[in-house]
């Protein structure tokens, strides 16, 4: 379990990145940090690795105060993934995968063996295993991310805007690999990302915020899409114009379809078509 | 031509002198700059002093210097090592804003992602950021080589053996042969030096030469 107690940022030119913040992420489940830039998000994800320290407060790992371990052995046991995946260019795919375990000491061959399990797992081909970052998609850049963040076995992952920057359709993919691979794992991941669709498909607890860290609220997608606490998360979730309120049509080919308060079709009545069932739009 | 023919044992003898100068010379400027330059990258206050400084060394004209360095260090005039001395001072000239640009233009995603796997600050240098500065290095230290293989030659004035000492004994005695070759040995030194560490460069840093991505690489 991670227990934010009471934590803030200040920076020295005056910048409050998080005022007060608490918040308790059970163990093996996936709490979701969202909201827009400026929120903190990304400060409150570091501050668990220590790659940010609060200006007061505490960040809690199963009850021990991370400050007071020491930062580069803190880090080898928390698995990070981040946008743009921060691959070393110049290793390849599999000793990326394996730096974590040779920074423990794993032996190479060890290291090796473990990372190509994990490409496996994270769906990706072990031909790959010899290239260079550059030389993959996106989309594999992120796999490899993933796989290199699980490395080590970690009982935390941190995974800060992930698939951010790979295409919707790649990043669905993602999506659906990573509730794969967590019902498989049952890491405590803690998901930053500014995109409410994806906290509502990966989180089962949300955690909605505004400026500053100041918590809009928490709860799991239903909880929140079914009682808003207010305008803000209304807006957020894009309710508040109707835009989750969908309204059946007719279309010119005889299928029922659904549109939103603004009028975009967000998918299609189940059942209409038969047979189609998957045309829905997350 | 009949004079290089008659006299290769001699070309043998002053290449070999003049490597014997240049080799050491880049080797040193290389070495000592790497750790200057992460000082100027490290440190704001020493990098204007460090890159101003450095810079002021080329200033100095070469021969004054070679004149000099001797009363300096307590060497005899004709010490290859002057020589040596001096132009490690002039690759630092080159190399130590070259250490220092390539450490500060590093993407900062990527050591944020060093930092975050839990690199320490000292294994993170030597096998992250030297690495990744590799490229931009190996331009500087191109451009060291060249210009010290040709600086070497200066020397000869002093009667310091290199390849400069057949320039100036061919012009003494009017032996053009003796200055051409001279001269076209020196430039070949420098280009297959030139060469050379582009080959090390493909086995040192074999991730800047692969093919990029293949068409169509799907997710």
């Amino acid at each position: 379990m991670i227990e934010f107690e009471n934590v803030a940022k200040h920076y020295p030119d005056g910048t409050v990145a998080v005022a007060d913040f608490s918040a308790r992420l059970p163990a093996h489940t996936t709490t979701v940090l969202v909201g827009s830039s400026g929120c903190g998000k990304t400060t409150l994800l570091r501050m668990v690795n220590r790659m940010v320290d609060p200006t007061s407060g505490r960040v809690l790992i199963d009850g021990e105060d991370v400050a007071t371990q020491d930062p580069v052995k803190l880090r080898r046991r928390i698995g990070y993934v981040m946008q743009h995946a921060g691959l070393l260019p110049h290793r390849k795919v599999i000793d990326n995968i394996a730096t974590v375990p040779m920074l423990n000491g794993v032996s190479r061959a060890d290291a090796h063996s473990r990372a190509l399990d994990l490409m496996d797992l994270v769906g990706l081909d072990p031909k790959l295993a010899k290239r260079y970052p550059s030389q993959l998609s996106g989309g594999q850049q992120q796999r490899v991310g993933v796989a290199r963040g699980l490395a080590s076995d970690p009982n935390i992952l941190l995974m800060d805007e992930p698939f951010g920057a790979v295409d919707p359709l790649v990043r669905r993919d993602l999506q659906q690999e990573l509730l794969r691979v967590q019902s498989e794992l049952g890491k405590t991941i803690v998901f930053v990302t500014h995109d409410i669709d994806e906290a509502l498909l990966l989180g089962d607890q949300i955690i909605i915020l505004a400026q500053g860290g100041e918590v809009a609220q928490r709860g799991t997608g239903t909880e929140i899409l079914t009682t808003p606490a207010d305008a803000f998360v209304s807006q957020f979730l894009g309710i508040d114009h109707g835009g989750r309120a969908l309204h059946p049509q007719s279309s010119s080919t005889g299928a029922t379809i659904l549109v939103d308060g603004y009028g975009r079709a967000a998918g299609i009545l189940s059942g209409a078509l038969p047979g189609h069932t998957t045309g829905t739009q997350p | 031509m009949r004079w290089v023919v008659d006299n290769v044992d001699v070309l043998a003898s002053r290449t070999f002198a003049h490597l014997a100068i240049a080799l050491p010379a880049i080797a040193l400027s290389v070495l000592l700059a790497v750790p200057l330059g992460w000082l100027a990258e490290r440190f704001r206050w020493l990098r204007s002093p460090l890159l101003t400084g450095s810079g002021l060394l080329y200033a100095i004209p070469s021969l004054p210097l070679f004149v000099v360095l001797p009363l300096v260090i307590g060497t005899g005039v004709r010490d290859p090592l002057n020589i040596v001395i001096a132009l490690t001072l002039y690759g630092l000239a080159l190399m130590v804003p070259s250490v220092a640009d390539a450490l500060r233009t590093l993407d900062s995603r990527v050591l944020d992602s060093a930092n975050a796997l839990g690199y320490g600050p000292v294994r993170r240098f030597f096998t992250v950021d030297l690495p990744l500065a590799g490229p931009t290095l190996l331009a500087g230290v191109r451009v060291v080589s060249v210009s010290t293989i040709s600086l070497v030659t200066v020397g000869a004035v002093l009667g310091v053996p290199s390849l400069g000492l057949l320039f100036t004994d061919g012009f003494q005695r009017g032996i053009i042969a003796e200055v051409v070759a001279g001269i076209v040995l020196t430039v070949l030194l420098a280009l297959l030096l030139d060469r050379l560490l582009v080959l090390v460069g493909r086995v040192v840093l074999p991730w800047t030469h692969q093919p990029s991505r293949p068409a169509g690489a799907a997710a």
